[in-house]
């Protein structure tokens, strides 16, 4: 894809960050950080294309690693976020 | 890549936002939440059946290793140290980006290219073509994903005490500072004129490691708040740099939504504090401020109360707030306050929060702490709505809170904190401070409303305080 559509993709995606994270109120701000760390976690997507390559063995081995970290925030992200939320609850 | 590839990566990229959406109501929250882990689920799903999968023992051993630490994680840490994990997380985010470009720039040396097509520059050395985009991005990514990686690991060992929280300064600390950075950015230049030479690539992988380093130590435990937001932001960034390197759509939007999201935040914190965020990474609180001397503020004016005084004043209260900070929390109170929240609740009165932006060390860390004590959510209120209703307010209980309720916050000049916008706790009938001595707050300042003449102290550590006033007001 021509560089300029994918700079194009960056920078509205930005600007609708911007316009849906402005509107998340204060209480819910930890939960926002430890979800969009979960999002940031697709990398895992990078990994996957780099270390299924297999185009060497040092590839494979940081790949591998790649894959083990950006895990690490997908799952961890989005579970410790659910544990959170699960937690705000309105007592009537 | 394929059509289906690009299909589904588009559908990812709708629940992502529409997750992010959902998590600005807790009623929507968890939905929202669960929609961005579809979403997730989705783009991994589709990679891995639309690219080669050479070496599926690696790419299995690294999900599952990643997997269990991730769910061992989630499930055992403690809500009070939830702005380590998200400092350790966000660090994460960032070397998995260095890794993933450090693979294609090493495959890109040996003839090999990932997940895109090469063409453009053709390197004088090795014949080898390689396309500018390609090595901007890989070098974007190495740098900010390196010093991310760097900054998170400082950043989680000032939250956990391994590394001092103080700011750590010294004589031409700035000057170094700029050196390195001047240094990243000529070898940042050199990997794009000369990718061939992988010296380049490492040696600019080391450089922006010591700037991360150099970046965090000098900053403060009271502006944690800030640096995760930004970290966070900068794992964002990483990501969508790595997008670039594989010409991959829904790394690039889901990576700027993070950065995004960082960045507001990072806003939010800094306008809380008044400070600008040079002045966060910079500066140093409490560093070369001109202060007035206040001379001795409090002799013969502090009024120490007991835990008897204050059931006595609450059971006559019609509105009482809590004003928690991150003392609360050191002191696990939340159980004894949750406990006096319901007895007085059960005698009518009216019981709310007023919760500053920077209570706490991460971003809406004290809401976080009271909602896993079962506070009903709508009690939690922002300085913005709470500010107003203090002039109707019986008693205000400050707990484990100093500088965010310094009145001196309200003068123009002549303090650190000067023109941070505060928690007017000042302007209810009766102030309450719990509160072990008079010591400073992280400003290092004196706080005249432990002096006046509505305030009065309890001096104790804060859970057996509220414990103390949770007998003595259900005795009374």
């Amino acid at each position: 894809m021509e560089l300029l559509s994918l700079v194009t993709i960056f920078v509205l995606a930005v600007f609708l960050g911007f316009e849906v994270i402005t509107k998340v109120p204060p209480i819910l701000h930890t939960p926002l950080m430890s979800g969009s760390n979960a999002i940031s976690g697709i990398t895992i997507i990078g990994a996957l294309i780099a270390t299924g390559a297999g185009n060497s063995l040092l590839s494979s081995i940081l790949g591998a690693a790649a894959l083990a970290f950006a895990t690490i925030n997908v799952v961890g992200g989005f579970l410790v976020t659910h544990r959170m939320l699960d937690k705000f609850k309105k007592k009537d | 890549m394929n059509i289906l590839t690009n299909a589904v990566y588009l559908v990812s990229a709708v629940l992502f936002v529409l997750g992010m959406k959902g998590l600005g109501h807790p009623r929507t929250a968890v939905r929202g939440n669960l929609l961005g882990a579809v979403a997730m689920f989705l783009a991994i799903l589709v990679t891995v059946i639309g690219n080669k999968m050479i070496g599926p023992e690696w790419i299995i051993g690294g999900i599952a290793a990643g997997s269990l630490i991730g769910i061992i994680t989630a499930l055992r840490i403690q809500m009070t140290a939830m702005p380590q994990m998200v400092g350790l997380f966000n660090g994460f985010g960032g070397i998995a980006s260095v890794l993933v470009a450090t693979i294609a720039i090493i495959d890109a040396v040996q003839g090999y290219s990932i997940g895109r097509m090469v063409d453009g520059l053709r390197s004088v050395a090795t014949g080898l073509d390689f396309d500018l985009q390609f090595l901007i991005a890989t070098a974007a990514s190495a740098f900010i994903g390196t010093v991310t990686f760097w900054g998170s690991l400082i950043a989680f060992g000032k939250l956990q005490g391994i590394v001092t929280e103080k700011a750590v300064r010294y004589p031409g600390d700035q000057g170094v500072k700029i050196l390195v950075f001047i240094g990243a950015l000529v070898l940042s230049v050199l990997v794009v004129l000369d990718p061939t030479n992988l010296a380049y690539y490492y040696g600019l992988l080391g450089i922006t490691s010591v700037l991360g380093i150099l970046l965090t130590v000098p900053i403060g435990g009271a502006d944690m708040p800030i640096v995760i937001a930004l970290l966070n932001s900068y794992s964002g960034i990483a990501a969508a740099a790595t997008g670039f390197v594989l010409n991959n759509t829904i790394l690039i939007i889901a990576g700027s939504l993070v950065g995004a999201s960082g960045i507001i935040l990072t806003q939010i914190m800094c306008k809380a504090m008044n400070r600008s965020l040079a002045n966060v990474l910079f500066g140093g609180l409490g560093a070369a401020v001109a202060q007035v001397d206040l001379g001795d503020i409090y002799t013969g004016k502090i009024k120490s109360t007991s835990a008897d005084e204050i059931a006595m004043i609450l059971k006559s209260a019609q509105r009482v707030v809590f004003v928690p900070g991150y003392g609360m929390a050191v002191a696990r109170a939340q159980t004894p306050v949750r406990q006096l929240t319901e007895a007085m609740e059960a005698d009518g009165i009216e019981v709310e929060f007023g919760i500053h932006p920077v209570a706490g060390r991460m971003p809406g860390h004290m809401n976080v702490l009271l909602a896993e004590e079962n506070i009903s959510y709508d009690k939690l209120r922002e300085m913005d709505q709470i500010n107003p209703t203090f002039a109707n307010t019986d008693v205000v209980i400050v707990i484990g809170a100093n500088d965010v309720v310094n009145p001196l916050a309200r003068e123009a000049e002549g303090s650190p904190i000067s023109g941070m916008p505060i928690l007017n706790v000042d302007q209810a009938r009766t102030v309450v401070v719990i509160k072990r001595s008079l010591s400073p707050g992280f400003a290092g300042i004196d706080n005249p409303l432990f002096a006046m003449d509505n305030t009065l102290m309890f001096f104790a550590d804060g859970k057996k305080a509220v414990d103390e006033i949770v007998t003595a007001y259900k005795d009374a």
